[in-house]
């Protein structure tokens, strides 16, 4: 089984192109498309060099001493995608894949978004290199993310609100993708996380995994070695799998992905493909056969978090296929325990981090006490939180004043 | 004898095919458009199975498929409902059009039995392209099942050529680069399209999307042998069912009198 690669556009039996006709043919294109951009030093140049001078990357690997040292266990450290251009690990792929489309001479994009952030890195790269940028964007996730959507217009993207289903990311793909049905000739369709129909996932997995490549060559030049863990939150999937793919051949290096608990599994309220069977099973959705939050009649579930970008009923073909065999652990952090770590990393260390990427700290606050002081985590730390300030503020009214002590 | 008698649809005329939503408005009135659109002279209907996600349908067709999730229409209510109308007596093509997903969770083989338990003729599937489709293609040739793959403008000479090798029963041509839904006009390719694929292949070509009235459907009905009407009887569905009988009279005189 290849875990690193897809083969015909499959991981293992998940991942595939389960679209219209109408797009099969698109599909085509751009894998070909892609194919040549990599090839070509110019194309891959270019992105280095945007990454460089126009993400600031590379991004820090910041060791967390206080983190560290309020667990009593593994040393942290803390891989600051949230110090990227336009704030979260999103603009890498944005930019990527901007790229590609202004090279297939489609000059019209549009993109879904549930956070905002892959939105704002949309709308960021469509204003660098001068194309049309349309951002789908439920009307539920449009309230909770009003920063994002400021923004995404400041960067002169329209943003499209979506009423349809659950009005939150799945319905925003939807109709990013009618779109696309309808404009395939002068659209290219920005996908945002390692979803949706080959090669969506590979393309989005290898423009992020640059912070994966960054992150092993920055700890061995801190530590001099490999660490024990990666851990990272998981919607669709592409900052874990970012940070996952260049270590994919390391075997002592152990990977965990944190998926949205919600208000817990039993309340079935959540965003938890892996940890829930009895509403999750394979199936087919956007394009892509993973693990899907359904109902018995195969109708896709609502899902709940309070972090919206994790609020997506199913997860990236590869992440299926590496908890199949076991290659990287899925666990889950509730609502309320990436509030904590929302609050405890702000304090302890001056980083406030994104609430996505706050049920990763979740999991380090769990697991980092149980090891010993030898041993290394890294936790990617995939967003800033300054657009999840209004939601934080309403649910910690009364828990976690600003002004408590730590 | 299923997929044969999709096939003997198309010698005598072209042939009207009418989409209706299960479930929509109610249960009952669904039964009565597919009751309607019969007596109007339909020579196939094909009937909607619901889905949450409807990523290849326009507005009408998602908000109508959505109220009959909410009537707590599913797979097996579609199968009860498709071999209720064979008990009346209804003889014309039926075909279960949806998309992949419940068909996954009913289980493809489960389904294709009951399918044919319910003497339905075939499947259309429009997220589950011949690349994808080994294992539905062989369950349907095991139950003589018709299994409609989709043509689209965008559609390679390749794509045109392997689906012209799968394809049994008709191939659906998609007329309009698009979600469903009635448009004003027709685009003007269309009959240059049509013959693209009528090059590769002597299996039927029906043409669906964007069709709304008699002039439409007759305009389609000279190049095609099928016509497929979908989202503007749904709109009637939402009046009455003498609307949807309207409509389909309408339709069916004008493809009929080629």
């Amino acid at each position: 089984m290849n875990i690193t690669h897809a083969v015909n556009g499959k991981f293992g039996q998940y991942g595939g192109q389960f679209v219209p006709e109408t797009l099969m043919p698109a599909l085509a294109e751009l894998e070909s498309a892609y194919a040549a951009a990599i090839a070509d030093p110019e194309f891959t140049a270019e992105f280095d060099w945007l990454l460089k001078t126009y993400v600031g990357r590379e991004s820090p690997l910041t060791f967390a001493r206080r983190l560290t040292d309020h667990l009593g266990g593994a040393k942290i450290y803390l891989k600051r995608e949230d110090l990227n251009h336009s704030g979260a690990h999103k603009i890498n792929n944005a930019l990527g894949q901007a790229l590609l489309a202004k090279r297939m001479g489609k000059r019209r994009i549009v993109a879904e978004t549930g956070a905002g952030q892959h939105g704002v890195g949309t709308a960021t790269a469509c204003a660098l290199l001068g194309l049309d940028a349309i951002i789908y964007m439920g009307t539920v996730d449009i309230a909770r993310q009003q920063p994002n959507v400021y923004r995404m217009k400041l960067l002169g993207a329209e943003v499209r609100p979506v009423e349809s289903g659950s009005k939150t990311l799945k319905d925003a793909i939807n109709e990013a993708i009618r779109d696309w049905v309808t404009n395939v000739d002068s659209t290219h369709y920005l996908l945002g996380s390692v979803l949706g129909p080959h090669p969506y996932p590979t393309i989005v997995r290898d423009f992020q995994s640059v912070i994966g490549r960054e992150a092993r060559r920055q700890i061995l030049a801190a530590e001099g070695r490999l660490p024990d863990v990666l851990i990272a939150c998981v919607g669709g999937g592409s900052n874990a799998i970012g940070l996952f793919q260049a270590f994919l051949d390391d075997e002592s290096v152990a990977m965990v992905g944190v998926e949205a608990g919600g208000l817990g599994i039993e309340s079935g309220k959540h965003a938890a493909r892996f940890a829930d069977p009895d509403r999750a099973r394979v199936g087919v959705l956007h394009g892509t056969r993973s693990y899907v939050l359904q109902t018995a009649d195969g109708q896709i579930m609502e899902t709940h978090s309070v972090s919206a970008g994790l609020d997506y009923p199913s997860v990236g073909p590869q992440h299926a296929l590496l908890r199949d065999v076991e290659r990287a652990g899925y666990t889950i952090a509730t609502d309320e325990e990436a509030l904590e770590a929302f609050h405890l990393l702000s304090r302890l260390e001056g980083i406030i981090p994104a609430l996505e990427s706050a049920h990763a700290v979740a999991e380090v606050i769990k697991r980092a006490p149980k090891m010993s002081k030898n041993d290394i985590i890294i936790v990617n730390l995939s967003g800033r939180g300054d657009k999840d300030l209004d939601t934080v503020i309403k649910l910690t009214a009364d828990s976690h004043q600003p002004s408590a002590k730590n | 004898m299923t997929l044969k008698t999709i096939e003997s649809t198309f010698t005598r005329r072209p042939a009207f095919m009418p989409y209706i939503p299960l479930g929509y408005p109610t249960p009952a009135a669904s039964l009565d458009a597919v009751r309607a659109v019969v007596a109007a002279g339909a020579d196939m209907v094909e009937l909607g199975v619901p889905f949450s996600d409807p990523l290849a349908d326009g507005q009408t067709i998602q908000a109508a498929t959505q109220r009959a999730l909410e009537n707590g229409v599913t797979v097996e209510t579609c199968l009860q409902m498709a071999a209720q109308l064979r008990a009346e007596g209804i003889t014309v093509p039926f075909l279960l059009m949806g998309y992949l997903n419940p068909f996954l969770a009913f289980g493809l083989e489960n389904l294709t039995a009951a399918a044919a338990r319910a003497e339905i003729d075939g499947f259309i599937i429009p997220d589950l392209p011949p690349e994808e489709a080994d294992e539905m293609d062989a369950l349907c040739r095991t139950r003589n099942l018709a299994l409609v793959y989709f043509l689209a403008p965008t559609s390679t000479p390749e794509r045109i050529a392997l689906v012209a090798q799968k394809a049994r029963g008709f191939i659906y041509l998609v007329a309009l680069t698009g979600v469903t839904g009635a448009r004003n006009q027709l685009s003007d390719t269309l009959p240059q399209f049509v013959a693209r694929v009528r090059a590769a292949t002597n299996t039927p070509l029906a043409v669906g999307f964007g069709i709304g009235d008699g002039a439409q459907a007759r305009q389609v009905a000279q190049f095609a042998d099928g016509v497929i009407v979908g989202s503007a009887l749904v709109k009637r569905m939402a009046k009455s069912t003498a609307a949807v009988r309207a409509l389909a009279e309408e339709i069916a005189g004008a493809v009929h009198s080629l």
